[in-house]
């Protein structure tokens, strides 16, 4: 709860800024069923024209850049929903600021360390 | 405000869970969803670096394919990704279902019960398939 008032009479809050994070943990999140029951199926397919899944018929699933685009969209959908995740999870359990505040650093840098890493990954196949 | 202070005094409080509870603390179904919904969410965060790098050793080339196969033979390593398969089942399903709630689709006392319960019954078969698959039973 805020504590500290800025002058004499006005708590200064912020007015429903928690909402558009709320919405976009549920957005990214149907996004992501949605993805990972396209790639299921596209396996299936695959596995069904190929007999197994060797490395061949893998990777080719990754080559085109459709399926690029879409995989790191879907990855950078994760690491947004990851990130509104795990803010409150400090928020919820993680009292002092000096720590609380570390660890959302670490957290930002840690998602934007997988992200580039996703990033060159795709771009390798 | 002056009134309450009296009967401040012998109202019953409810404080936190602390740690020494947790072990006996009985949480309804709903509850046990959801705090393995936080737990399989943060495992899951912490896992992305691994997961990256197991996916960049799957698709480099087919070396570096045949080094992961070496890798996910080994016991330890899939038990770990049997923990993750859970994480996946049982965040996808439940999201699922506070998706639904989220649209005001079963939030009653005995709905809420049973779709809590449905999570488990659609996760845990599906995790334990996953199991099967990874220690090639099936």
């Amino acid at each position: 709860m805020a504590t500290e008032s800025i002058g004499p009479k006005r708590l200064v809050v912020g007015a429903h800024y928690g909402l558009g994070d709320w919405l976009a943990q549920r957005l990214t999140a149907v996004f992501l069923v949605a993805y990972t029951l396209i790639v299921v199926v596209y396996l299936v397919v695959v596995v069904r024209a190929n007999g197994a899944l060797d490395y061949e018929a893998w990777a080719g699933v990754f080559v085109p850049l459709w399926m690029k685009i879409l995989t790191l969209t879907a990855i950078l959908a994760l690491l947004y929903h990851a990130w509104i995740g795990m803010r409150d999870v400090w928020m919820d359990y993680v009292r002092p600021t000096g720590i609380r505040i570390g660890l959302l650093l670490m957290t930002i840098l840690w998602l934007i360390f997988c992200a580039i890493y996703a990033a060159q990954i795709l771009w390798s196949v | 405000m002056a009134n309450d202070t009296a009967s401040a005094r012998t109202r019953p409080q409810f404080r936190n869970l602390s740690l020494g509870q947790l072990a006996t603390y009985r949480l309804p179904p709903a509850g046990l969803v959801s705090i393995l919904h936080r737990v399989s969410g943060v495992g899951l965060f912490l896992m992305l670096p691994v997961l990256l790098w197991m996916f960049q050793l799957s698709l480099l080339s087919e070396d570096t394919f045949d080094r992961l196969r070496m890798v996910t033979g080994n016991v330890l390593v899939k038990l770990i990704l049997v923990g993750v398969f859970w994480a996946i089942l049982h965040h996808l399903v439940a999201g699922i279902r506070y998706l639904a709630l989220d649209l005001h689709v079963g939030i009653a006392k005995e709905p809420s019960r049973k779709s809590a319960l449905a999570v488990f019954a659609v996760s845990l078969p599906l995790a334990l398939v996953a199991a099967l698959w990874l220690f090639g039973v099936i």
